[in-house]
């Protein structure tokens, strides 16, 4: 007879070998850098061309974040309905992405029409025109959205707890008004354009199933251009609001409030930056968390609550964020802070520690699944400047840290006093 | 091509084997035949509540969760208005855990009135979250009310009031479970890492004992014909005003779905798409539209909506969509268009079975429809469609008489 009350016998992860399949290297005739992982079955690629050209390197509000959108809005040649009909007739997918301070642009299609398609994305970066109706068109259109978007509780929430944590003028802390896109003109776009992308720092990042002459095929698009090899640093300072804590109305009718609780973190470099990742886990970073737990499986508060470490390549923050009845905000924060406590009183037992070494151990192992995952892994790596043994060192990490290690980390970061709280209904 | 065994066991569990011996990892996942379409009307949002009590520890395991987590796994769970999918991925040598854990909820389940409790309050925070909280986030309720007169897409899979989900009672749970949750109204799906003969005397051993279950006799309200336009409006605090049309479609499993699947691609599907370059680009009336349908198993809706510029009236933007539509229905598509659409479809498709995860759940959403095999044919149905026949269908989708239209005007 079948005993189900006795679970099947497992490895435990943390006994597994983790493996991050390296990545090729080739170097443009121009000295920029390609990183490449060759794998996969399906005959599809990605490849990531990250310019130095983020918001950091603005010179007002939304000049960057438009001038990444448009470079697929017109070049000399090619109106944006026809850029748009290259890249689909193709079943491509061309992006823009702008973050603080990298601009990518990043292609994902079969192999097979990589050929036809580089060469259109030679023509962005380099002759884009910036057409004055495009512009207007998206000032439009991003107004309206901003519109929308502004009624949302989480979306105030969100732009008000950068802004505490940075100030309004450093980049991860500024956010745009519909007046910044007013202001906007193509020449602003141009002189970006010009100095960031057509003079700009540039990194490649391909993966997926490879041709065997993609060095060949890159370096004849993009190896004799003027873009430059490596990255274009730049650090802001930062201005912390003095007040703490915030209550705000945004909907009078709302019925829920959007908690931020969040508080200053250093960056990738600093070693309690890998020790959080265990700890954050622990306190509200999966759905098995002690937040989670308590805030939404035992109290039903929420329909979720999540900690995390905000990625940037510079210092950064540690937040916490849900969404919870309105009559309820009060006493989730009250819980939020008694979690923080239980982390910096009790030891985590070596059950609960185990729990989560398995499955952060198992959720790497399952991440590593396909090339895409894997140049997204060492893109980090790259771009933050980190050992190429970080991801190796990381799960050591993972498998050692003791119970007393992540109390003292819970005591250093886990201070009630430390933290902005802003609640947005 | 997407190879897979299958077999079924005693009590008419159906499982599939998906071998994949480049990942580490394995993916279990159970799809259950029961939607929001098989609730009572009275009592609506009760198979996604359900969903949650189904990690609330079933018979023998107090708890779903930790013992997969312990296990190096992760998990989820979704439900539609025709299914309810669970699965899990965790490393290959621990797969017995999955299905220990699946096993055990398939056989019966704790009924704990705490975590009914719980789930019935996080269910109405979700309810808040995404549809009242939200501008425009009643759109869907409205639409699906004034589209459907009989048939259960009526209500949206969340449900159609706080109420309903409030009301909840242990007893409904029951026998909510004991009706659709067995043996013979499932598939079981395993993936990645794993060998059919291991997957064989994994199933047996711990799926093979539960009782069969009677097989669910699903006898829906046929939606009849509609034979007239309808509308409707909202006035609320949004600040735009905004444009809903929807019309009735065909089901998953007739032929038109590919073609009318492409329509939606050469109306909204990107920047070269009909409706965004004629709309927002040329004649600058909205600031987005999109086209989509629902994809759903039985007869189901293709929609389109879009946010008006400020300053643009509703008529002004509504005649200047139907243009469109005309235009389509008149003079239908270029055999580069069509090209094109085929294209992006081959590559979608392409890019969605790169991860082991999709294609277990497809694999096991395909065989709850009749066949997993469709996985395989697919993109061959979509490359047979012939500009002749899409003309046909945009006729006979676009009628005035078979279209819905809901007015969401801005109080502001």
């Amino acid at each position: 007879m079948l005993n189900r009350t006795n679970p099947p016998h497992i490895k435990d992860a943390i006994e597994f070998e983790l493996e991050l399949k390296p990545y090729e290297k080739f170097v443009l005739d121009n000295g920029i850098e390609v990183y490449a992982i060759d794998a996969g079955a399906q005959d599809v690629l990605q490849m990531e061309m990250v310019f130095y050209a983020g918001n950091s390197f603005e010179k007002s509000n939304a000049v960057a974040a438009t001038t990444s959108y448009m470079l697929k809005n017109g070049t000399s040649s090619k109106s944006a309905f026809e850029l748009n009909e290259h890249f689909e007739f193709y079943g491509a997918y061309c992006n823009r992405t702008c973050q603080n301070e990298t601009a990518s642009i990043s292609l994902h299609t079969l192999s097979k029409h990589l050929p036809v398609l580089l060469p259109v994305i030679k023509e962005m970066i380099t002759d884009s025109i910036f057409p004055e109706e495009e512009l207007s068109i998206y000032i439009q259109n991003s107004k309206q959205k901003l519109s929308v978007s502004l009624k949302k509780c989480d979306f105030v929430a969100n732009r008000l707890i950068d802004a505490y944590l940075f100030g309004e003028n450093h980049p991860y802390g500024k956010y745009i008004a519909s007046a910044d896109y007013d202001a906007l003109t193509t020449a602003q776009l141009k002189e970006h354009f010009q100095q960031y992308y057509l003079n700009g720092h540039c990194i490649i990042f391909v993966a997926g199933k490879l041709p065997v002459d993609l060095f060949k095929v890159v370096n004849e698009q993009f190896g004799h251009l003027t873009i430059k090899p490596g990255k274009q640093q730049i650090t802001n300072n930062i201005l912390p609001a003095v007040t703490k804590k915030y209550r705000l109305t945004n909907d009078p009718k709302g019925v829920q409030g959007a908690i931020r609780i969040a508080r200053d973190f250093p960056n990738r470099h600093h070693p309690d930056f890998m020790k959080m990742m265990v700890l954050n886990t622990v306190f509200g970073g999966f759905f098995g968390s002690r937040l989670m737990s308590n805030i939404r499986e035992e109290k039903g508060y929420t329909y979720g609550i999540h900690s995390y470490v905000q990625n940037h390549f510079h210092d950064t923050a540690l937040l916490i964020s849900t969404e919870s009845g309105k009559d309820v905000t009060d006493a989730t924060v009250e819980e939020i802070y008694k979690e923080m406590e239980i982390l910096r009183e009790e030891l985590i037992d070596e059950e609960e520690l185990l729990l989560v070494r398995n499955y952060l151990i198992g959720n790497i192992l399952g991440d590593l699944d396909g090339p895409f995952h894997i140049i997204g892994r060492w893109k980090n790596i790259i771009l933050n400047n980190l050992k190429e043994e970080y991801f190796y060192d990381s799960i050591k990490m993972i498998k050692t840290i003791s119970a007393e290690e992540l109390k003292t980390l819970a005591n250093k970061y886990l201070q009630p006093a430390d933290f902005y709280e802003l609640i947005v209904i | 091509m997407i190879q897979y065994e299958k077999f079924t066991l005693n009590n008419g569990l159906r499982v599939l084997v998906h071998k994949d011996k480049s990942t580490p990892m394995a993916v279990v996942n159970v799809i259950y035949d029961v939607g929001a379409k098989d609730e009572n009307p009275d009592k609506t949002g009760f198979a996604h509540l359900f969903e949650h009590l189904m990690f609330g520890g079933s018979i023998n395991i107090p708890s779903y969760d930790e013992p997969l987590q312990v296990a190096g796994g992760e998990n989820n769970a979704f439900t539609t208005n025709d299914l309810t999918n669970y699965y899990c991925q965790l490393p290959a040598e621990n797969i017995e855990t999955a299905f220990w854990l699946e096993s055990d909820r398939m056989l019966n389940l704790a009924f704990d009135v705490k975590s009914l409790d719980v789930q019935r309050k996080v269910v109405c925070e979700e309810f808040k979250e995404h549809y009242i909280n939200k501008p425009y986030g009643d759109v869907w309720h409205k639409l699906r009310e004034l589209a459907y007169s009989r048939h259960p897409y009526r209500w949206m899979t969340i449900g159609k009031e706080l109420k309903h989900v409030e009301d909840a009672t242990l007893q409904d749970v029951k026998d909510f479970f004991f009706k659709h949750y067995t043996p013979i109204n499932a598939v079981l799906v395993v993936a990645g890492n794993v060998t059919t003969d291991a997957v064989k005397l994994l199933a047996e051993k711990w799926f093979g004992p539960i009782p069969s279950g009677a097989k669910y006799q699903r006898n829906l309200p046929v939606e009849p014909v509609q034979t007239a336009p309808k509308f409707t409006e909202i006035k609320a605090n949004v600040p735009i005003d905004a444009l809903y049309k929807c019309w009735h479609i065909c089901s998953r499993l007739d032929n038109r779905y590919y073609v009318t699947d492409l329509i939606t691609e050469i109306l909204s599907g990107g920047g070269s798409s009909r409706l965004f370059q004629a709309l927002v680009k040329e004649k600058q009336l909205f600031s987005n539209i999109d086209c989509s349908h629902s994809g759903s198993t039985d007869a189901g809706l293709l929609s389109i909506e879009g946010k008006l510029v400020k300053g643009v009236s509703m008529k002004d933007a509504e005649t200047a969509l139907m243009e469109e539509i005309y235009t389509l229905q008149q003079k239908g598509i270029s055999e580069k268009e069509l090209q094109k659409v085929k294209n992006k479809t081959e590559s979608m498709l392409a890019f969605e079975d790169m991860s082991v995860m999709n294609r277990a759940t497809n694999l096991a959403m395909y065989e709850l429809l009749g066949d997993a095999n469709l996985i395989n044919t697919e993109l061959d149905k979509y490359q047979a469609v012939t500009s002749e026949e899409l003309l046909n269908e945009s006729r006979a989708i676009f009628n005035e008489n078979n279209c819905n239209t809901l007015y969401y005007y801005s109080t502001n």
